[in-house]
């Protein structure tokens, strides 16, 4: 860390205490945990793309994957789903990954030719409408059981703080599966397979209602273990003194105090990833992963074994942003699969790597606050801005209220503004590589 | 009778939407192969282009019917469609001019471009849903038939109809004419020679005094035509919503890489293959087994392989199932 490089960080903490004094404390707060959240998801870009020259942009469906673990990891169980079909949708799931693993041992086993292929078939084929008799039944009585309320599988009601390494394992097992048959393409056939995959994912967890409710949204969702809840602090005898003292608005102090505990516990996280990404980055493995990066042939040459090596990295960054999607789906308190959309959790997190500097982990931090502050700010500031410029128009003329409308819209533009920006004259980005 | 009534069932819910649908993946696909052979990357930016397009046809749509134009039978739109062909050509001109010739210079590499198509992206994206909002628009008019079920059903006596709407022909035939437009001009005309030799190797064509800047000006020009095309025909056929479109990038993508990029018969192929395998799978066969199964067989269940929710997932495993075994697609794209 130079000086330069502070005062980075120190001009984008400015903007979050500008937001504070002349805005409010809460909405600077909002701002900085989701900013802290998609610092993490960068690392996690950072670690594929810029370590090792990854281009994986299916970033959406793994912060989805982490979300989804956090419902099936520390929401409360529900009564009597697990007996409706629990056994039948565990039996349907192995069965199902059974009939993949069989063809993929058919095809490493056999000879090439007409059998071969006769035989995969056959058995996925077979496999297909075994698992769905198996399987279909299961998850309808899951999700007749008791179907305004739950209809869903249910939780182990563990507590939150087990359910992100949990977001983590799960996004990594998806990684591992994905990386599996995707990794050996080539750079732009990566990219299009991850963007269809994340898609795939997102698909699942709209549709599979039994898994997590679908699109009808799985809601209070607990919280970590040291945030309390804003109306127990309201109650608490010892709180309202203690605001009353200082002469603080009970009810605005505690979503603040809430706000703040969480910033606490994410900071913690993201601290300890910074610090882990760095001394992988500093140790031999690194080195290798740029080397691999840089010259994929020499690095082979020199009896790096590259496949291996891009599995790795593909599963450890995949967990990063794994376990930064379950603490997000912990904040918003729901898991809600309607609202992924890859420009917001696949694009805007590349652009973070990208603004922020690929190859650098503070870089990647950096860039993860800076344009989450922009992407909250751009459209206040666009419709600040727009009635401005519609100041003189008559009150109710189309044109005036269209472009008020639209103003909304110009966050976008903006966005793609400024990643060209930084892309034309400081291609290595805010804080670069060293 | 009963094998009739299965095949016109199969035909007027498989056969007929999957062709118009696969003929505009097939047109959007052959841009994005287009860009990826001439500039070597894959164009995000695409499915925006395709938006973009079709906003500006739908606005001279509306303006054409204020006036109290219309083409007769055919949709007011395709009026239009030389207007947003035009404008979105010059947009596009524009980009290349601002943006990506920056970096064409520097010869920097392809993930580097992706990168740069993804900011145009935003600005696209913006830009469209600035002006026309993110509502969905219909701007289909004229015919709805050109046979509807109930003429079929009198005409042939079957209990089966077959309807074809007008914007399935249209689609057909337009994408007849696109595709043989391209193809004669891409194996006859001076220029169209030029792109591929440039396509197959560069610094080879630039040796034999092929002007690169030119040869990148036609491409980004067809390939704004065939989005804009694509666009307006899937917004006639179905609706016209930006996020949609977006959306729409994903088979489009699909159908150009398993054809294998770069090859426009390969984008072709993928397209169909792309549609058909998406209807298909996700196409409710009771009806169809019904006529053809004999009573005591028939199925009970709707026997669809799998919900219409998922079918960005059937093109995207049709996609990585033709990867493993034919890494640069079926007709041999390349791989920069």
């Amino acid at each position: 860390m130079n000086s330069r490089n502070l005062a980075l960080f120190a001009a984008v903490a400015v903007l979050f205490l500008i937001t504070g004094f002349f805005q409010s404390w809460n909405l600077s707060l909002t701002i900085l945990n989701m900013a802290i959240v998609s610092a993490i998801m960068a690392m996690g870009v950072n670690i594929q793309w810029g370590y090792a020259g990854l281009f994986n942009v299916g970033i959406m469906g793994f912060a989805a994957l982490g979300g989804l673990a956090v419902v099936l990891t520390s929401s409360q169980p529900v009564d009597g789903a697990w007996r409706a079909g629990g056994p039948g949708i565990v039996l349907g799931l192995l069965l199902g990954l059974a009939t993949i693993g069989l063809a993929v041992a058919l095809y490493k086993r056999m000879h090439k030719g007409l059998p071969r292929t006769a035989a995969i078939l056959a058995v996925l084929v077979g496999g297909f409408f075994l698992y769905r008799w198996v399987f279909d039944p299961a998850a309808l009585a899951v999700e007749a059981n008791s179907p305004e309320a739950f209809g869903n599988i249910g939780g182990f009601g563990l507590p939150t703080l087990v359910a992100w390494p949990m977001g983590g394992l799960l996004a990594a097992a998806a990684a591992w599966a994905i990386g599996k048959t995707a990794l050996g393409l080539r750079s732009d056939y990566l990219a299009i397979a991850t963007l269809g995959i994340a898609e795939i994912v997102i698909a699942v967890m709209k549709n599979e209602d039994w898994l997590a409710r679908g699109v009808k949204n799985i809601t209070q969702l607990p919280r970590p273990w040291p945030v309390p809840q804003e109306v127990d602090l309201q109650k608490s005898q010892q709180f309202l003194d203690w605001a009353g003292r200082w002469g603080f608005d009970p009810v605005l102090t505690s979503s603040i105090i809430v706000k703040l505990a969480y910033a606490g516990l994410f900071l913690t996280v993201l601290l300890i990833v910074v610090w882990l990404s760095e001394r992988a980055l500093r140790s031999p493995w690194g080195r290798t992963m740029r080397a691999i990066r840089d010259n994929e042939v020499s690095a082979e040459a020199m009896g790096k074994y590259v496949t291996g090596r891009h599995l790795q990295v593909f599963i450890l960054g995949s967990a990063v942003v794994g376990i930064a999607g379950a603490m997000m789906t912990t904040l918003d308190g729901q898991l809600t699969p309607g609202s992924y959309s890859p420009l917001r959790y696949t694009f805007l997190i590349w652009m973070m790597v990208i603004v922020g500097g690929s190859g650098n982990n503070w870089g990647a931090v950096l860039g993860g606050f800076l344009i989450y502050w922009l992407w909250i700010m751009v459209e206040p500031m666009g419709l600040w801005l727009m009635s401005a410029f519609t100041a003189g128009m008559p009150d109710g003329s189309w044109l005036k209220t269209h472009l008020q409308e639209g103003a909304a819209h110009m966050r976008l533009v903006t966005m793609g503004i400024i990643l060209l920006l930084v892309l034309r004259f400081s291609p290595r980005g805010l804080i670069p590589e060293r | 009778m009963d094998f009739l009534n299965a095949l016109v069932a199969f035909t007027n819910f498989v056969f007929v939407p999957a062709v118009a649908y696969g003929a505009q993946l097939a047109i959007g696909a052959l841009g994005v192969t287009l860009i990826y052979g001439i500039l070597r990357f894959s164009n995000f930016a695409h499915g925006d282009t395709m938006a973009f397009g079709t906003m500006i046809t739908i606005l001279f749509t509306w303006w054409f019917q204020s006036m109290g134009l219309s083409f007769g039978p055919l949709p007011t739109a395709l009026l239009a469609l030389p207007i947003g062909i035009a404008i979105t050509a010059l947009f596009v001109l524009g980009t290349d001019r601002v943006v990506y010739r920056f970096y064409r210079k520097q010869r920097v590499a392809t993930s580097i471009l992706v990168i740069v198509s993804l900011g145009v992206t935003f600005i696209m994206n913006g830009i469209t849903r600035f002006i026309i909002g993110t509502d969905e628009q219909n701007f289909a008019d004229g015919e709805r038939f050109v046979i509807s079920a109930a003429d079929f059903k009198a005409a042939t006596g079957l209990a089966e109809g077959l309807a074809i709407k007008s914007t399935q022909a249209i689609t057909l035939a337009t994408a007849v004419i696109v595709v043989a437009a391209l193809f004669w001009f891409l194996n006859r005309t001076r220029t169209g020679k030029s792109m591929r030799a440039f396509s197959d190797n560069e610094d080879l064509a630039l040796l034999s005094g092929i002007n690169p800047e030119r040869v990148v000006a036609v491409t980004w020009i067809i390939a704004a035509a065939l989005a804009t095309i694509a666009g307006v025909l899937y917004g006639l056929d179905k609706s016209f919503k930006p996020f949609t479109y977006f959306q729409l990038l994903l088979p489009i993508f699909a159908a150009a890489v398993v054809g294998g990029l770069g090859s426009p018969i390969g984008a072709i192929a993928g397209g169909f293959v792309i549609a058909f395998s998406e209807v298909m799978v996700t196409y409710a066969w009771k009806k169809v087994l019904g006529y053809l199964l004999p009573d005591s067989l028939a199925p009970e269940a709707l026997v669809q392989l799998l919900t219409t929710d998922y079918k960005f997932a059937v093109s995207f495993t049709i996609l990585i199932a033709v990867l493993l075994f034919k890494p640069t697609g079926l007709f041999r794209g390349k791989s920069v």
